[in-house]
């Protein structure tokens, strides 16, 4: 008898290796290699990559495999290491106009110099399950993508007549703030709320964004653009005193293009709504872009009535790290709390009865 | 009446941006007095009312409040601190909608005595009696004490408002349109009950009102606004036997012909 | 990527102990007052610990003795994972000893021996703002602590009283800090919000999701929030332990079938054992060392 609190080192220790068993699952499937996933599982790496904050297929890959395929696990793993790894300091901001683009539609025009490119995506396929993609034997011609092209941005272009508002400008002296490293303080600045953004999940923000297009904070929005490549990350080294490249990294950007706010001192301008992310993941740009236009409101003085205006509510809940924790601690044992309060239910119905008995 | 003001306003100005709130305010208010701000919507006197409560800043001017240690202090250069222990002790707003001054998932009974606990009183029978002793001046059934506002009808809500406002002896009350969005029959009521508990209490007030009769019936004194300005200000009777100005004999006549 | 062979002594590098560590000391400086410091990403989720994993690991030295507990037991599962993680990450001695120990990691209780001075308790906070569910904006709410705006919180207990006939908030329940701050004590029973006033032992306070660190220095006042005609009162239990008979701690009801029958055992698993140990027998205990 009375065994129930006992054990816990012998309980976990059982649960991770049969976590372990249902993992690797039947033996007599192979088990799946890092490339395997990376190649073909390429999506879910860039989810995990960027949600996850690190920029490593590999990493990510492994996550994806440790976590049996669970994305929010597989992010949870990628930040646990990131936040390990020593800062050696901060990129120079990335170029996308000097993208090598794969992808990059606008909406806003119809031809554009650089033109529209399809790139690889779901669009105008029909979502019909197609058994022949899969096997040893399922044959796909190599495609060799057309050369990398660059071409200038849509929102440069704009910008360029003044007909939307310049890229977002710091305050005099303010530093790019880095979430990471410092608690949030709110109210926000754009810097930070970015960020946020960029690691936030990606059905929190759909799901916001979605919101804005039904009326709960419209933003009236059009896609700009939105482009998909890669791009140069540089690094200033203050010894050399010039920015040294460290490679490439592939992201997706998409700029929203929104109503206009003009003032006394400007003129009437479009404004802008911003969204950039690791990897392939356009979904997640253009629900980010929607909900950093929304989340500048306040900045453009309208009126804060709904979810995705809300910086406090926005910020304080995107992140599915933190979400998935705290919603999941509820299962870890609360017994002296929940004793306290049958204590007083307890308490509280013998008075109860005790009264309506004196009563009758 | 005592011969020191409470409240002197001196050019009290606020612009939104560019367009004009209210210009060049300048009054005196005295203890015991009630002063009505009347005018249609748009001409400045919900800002005035906000600029005066020290809700908004205003773009020039002063308003300088007689303290209960009989200092006399800008509200605009008050620290927060001392702004904020003002507005829940020794002044009080009556909003239109009771929702905005109410905490409508709370008791009737904490409403009351959210303030008195908020100064430090931390005995719960005391708070309960004070609590049970307003909701009687205000003529809600001390049987509701524990129920929400949500509960309680419009006129209800305000009276409860009110008390919860009063509670704490306040020397000045704000009062924005406080008999709008209720039944004539409940207006009446509840004029009544406001003009007795000002006269015994002594309180001064600035009451914001589109409605001449409130004006009428509250106020010794009243200012009328127009476009953001005070266009005329005399004696409540004198202002509306005897209009000078011909907006406010516009004014007065369309009341007339209701 | 061996894993530890490439984390530093305690997980976190040095950087980031020494961030936390200023932190730490702001707390003690001003106790009560919740300090805002830059979480990290932990190995466990938020929710489990974070905040009291980052603020041990940034005091934690080789020679500290580390004791864990959940719900006052040493063995309830996330209590076994984390002192399992120390003893992984930093190589110290563990114990279940309270008296022992140098560092008490806790989450709901505070151990029923009196803590000594030279020990600290690093409670894990989930929800660190007395007042987040009076007033869900945290610039809010800073405002309120800032200004001394606590009224509020005295409006809900009055609601408490009104509905309930007394003070029905029976955990986390907020206290008073040398006259001050009101601090949020985490979810801990009320039963334990005594053993923090005036305590000789450091009290560190980590909320990781919630990016804040607090504290209770040595001898420092701590006062449940109460009103006169209504005082502050703790639980009384009406048995003693059944297994070794201690009256005066807080007990845990374990069911034992489903015809209602249970029995209350001490929540402090390690004070129970020393009981037994030192020969007390509740009036179950018998059973089980016949057993």
């Amino acid at each position: 008898m009375y065994v129930a609190v006992k054990g816990g080192e012998a309980a976990i220790a059982n649960a991770h290796r049969l976590l372990a068993d249902r993992r690797r699952g039947d033996r007599s499937v192979p088990a799946l290699r890092l490339d395997q996933i990376v190649e073909q599982l390429g999506l879910a790496v860039d989810r995990a990559m960027g949600e996850g904050s690190l920029y490593d297929r590999e990493l990510a890959a492994l996550a994806l495999v440790q976590a049996r395929g669970d994305l929010i696990e597989a992010i949870f793993l990628v930040r646990a290491y990131r936040t390990t790894l020593p800062r050696f300091g901060y990129s120079e901001p990335i170029d996308t106009g000097a993208m090598k683009i794969e992808r990059r539609i606008s909406a806003t025009f119809k031809d554009l110099p650089g033109g529209q490119m399809l790139g690889p995506t779901f669009d105008y396929t029909h979502r019909l399950l197609d058994p022949s993609i899969v096997g040893e034997d399922a044959e796909v011609p190599a495609v060799r993508g057309v050369e990398d092209e660059q071409a200038p941005r849509v929102t440069d272009l704009l910008g360029r007549q003044g007909l939307i508002e310049p890229d977002g400008e710091l305050p005099e002296g303010h530093e790019v703030g880095d979430l990471t490293r410092e608690p949030l303080d709110f109210p926000l600045n754009r810097d930070l709320r970015l960020q946020a953004l960029a690691r936030g999940d990606e059905g929190f923000l759909l799901a916001l964004g979605y919101s804005t297009q039904r009326g709960y904070g419209r933003t009236h929005p059009f896609v700009g653009e939105i482009r998909i490549g890669e791009v140069e990350v540089e690094f200033d080294i203050p010894e050399l005193g010039f920015a040294v490249s460290l490679g490439r990294v592939r992201v997706t950007e998409c700029q929203m293009v929104n109503q206009f706010k003009g003032s006394a001192k400007i003129p009437p301008q479009f404004t802008r709504g911003y969204g950039l992310v690791f990897g392939q993941a356009e979904r997640k740009a253009m629900a980010m872009s929607l909900v950093d236009r929304a989340l500048r409101a306040k900045e453009f003085g309208e009126d804060i009535t709904a979810p995705a205006q809300d910086e406090e509510f926005v910020i304080s809940h995107s992140d599915n790290v933190q979400a998935t924790g705290f919603v999941e601690h509820l299962k870890l044992p609360h017994y002296v709390d929940f004793q306290a309060e049958l204590d007083l239910i307890r308490r509280m119905r013998a008075e109860f009865e005790g009264k309506r008995e004196a009563a009758e | 009446m005592s011969d020191e003001p409470l409240l002197k306003v001196s050019n009290l100005t606020k612009f939104y941006g560019s367009r004009l709130g209210c210009a060049d305010v300048n009054f005196e208010l005295y203890p015991g007095e009630v002063l009505a701000i009347v005018g249609e919507s748009g001409s400045g006197k919900t800002t005035l009312l906000n600029t005066l409560s020290a809700n908004l800043e205003p773009t020039s001017g002063e308003a300088l409040y007689r303290m209960r240690d009989g200092s006399w202090r800008n509200i605009y250069e008050l620290s927060e601190a001392e702004r904020r222990f003002l507005t829940r002790t020794d002044w009080g707003f009556v909003h239109q909608n009771p929702a905005d001054g109410l905490r409508m998932t709370v008791s009737a009974g904490a409403n009351v005595g959210e303030r008195l606990m908020a100064v430090g009183d931390r005995h719960y029978g005391c708070i309960r009696d004070t609590a049970l002793d307003w909701l009687g001046r205000v003529e809600i059934a001390t049987d509701r004490i524990d129920d929400q506002p949500r509960s309680f009808s419009g006129g209800m809500r305000q009276r409860l408002q009110i008390a919860r406002n009063l509670v704490t002896g306040p020397r000045l009350v704000f009062m924005d349109e406080p008999t709008g969005g209720l039944d004539v029959s409940v207006q009446a009521r509840l004029l009544d009950l406001l003009r007795q508990l000002v006269g015994e209490l002594g309180l001064s007030a600035i009451v914001v009102t589109h409605d001449l009769a409130v004006a009428r019936l509250l106020s010794h004194r009243m200012m009328v606004m127009k476009g953001g300005h005070v266009i005329e200000a005399g004696l409540t009777d004198r202002v509306l036997d005897d209009p000078r100005e011909p907006y406010t004999q516009l004014l007065v006549s369309s009341i007339l012909q209701v | 990527m061996n894993a530890v062979a490439n984390y530093n002594f305690a997980y976190l590098d040095e950087q980031t102990k020494r961030m936390i560590r200023r932190a730490i000391l702001k707390a003690v400086a001003i106790p009560g007052y919740q300090v805002p410091f830059s979480s990290r990403e932990m190995p466990m989720p938020y929710g489990w610990g974070t905040g009291g994993v980052q603020v041990t690991a940034s005091i934690i030295g080789p020679d500290d003795v580390l004791k864990v507990i959940d719900q006052g037991a040493d063995d309830t599962t996330n209590a076994v994972s984390i002192r399992a993680f120390f003893a992984k990450v930093a190589q110290v001695a563990t114990t279940t000893h309270t008296a022992e120990a140098t560092i008490i990691q806790t989450r709901h209780r505070i151990p029923e021996r009196k803590l000594e001075a030279g020990q600290i308790l690093v409670y894990q906070v989930p929800i660190p703002e007395p007042l987040r569910f009076l007033e869900p904006r945290e610039t809010e709410t800073r405002k309120m602590h800032a200004l001394e705006e606590y009224g509020l919180m005295h409006v809900k207990l009055y609601e408490d009283i009104a509905r309930h006939g007394r003070i029905a908030t029976t955990y986390a329940y907020p206290v008073k800090v040398e006259g001050r701050y009101v601090m949020d004590p985490s979810p801990t029973p009320k039963f334990d919000n005594p053993k923090m006033h005036r305590s000789e032992a450091l009290q560190l306070f980590g909320a990781g999701r919630e990016h804040r660190i607090y504290a209770v220095p040595p001898h420092t006042d701590v006062v449940s929030l109460d009103f006169e005609d209504h005082p502050f009162e703790i639980q009384h239990f009406e048995q003693p332990c059944a297994l070794c008979g201690a009256e005066g701690v807080y007990l845990d009801e374990v069911i034992l079938d489903d015809r209602g029958g249970h029995m209350y055992v001490c929540s402090d698993t390690d004070h129970c054992e020393e009981r037994r140990d030192a020969g007390f027998v509740g009036v179950l205990g018998m059973q089980e060392a016949a057993e």
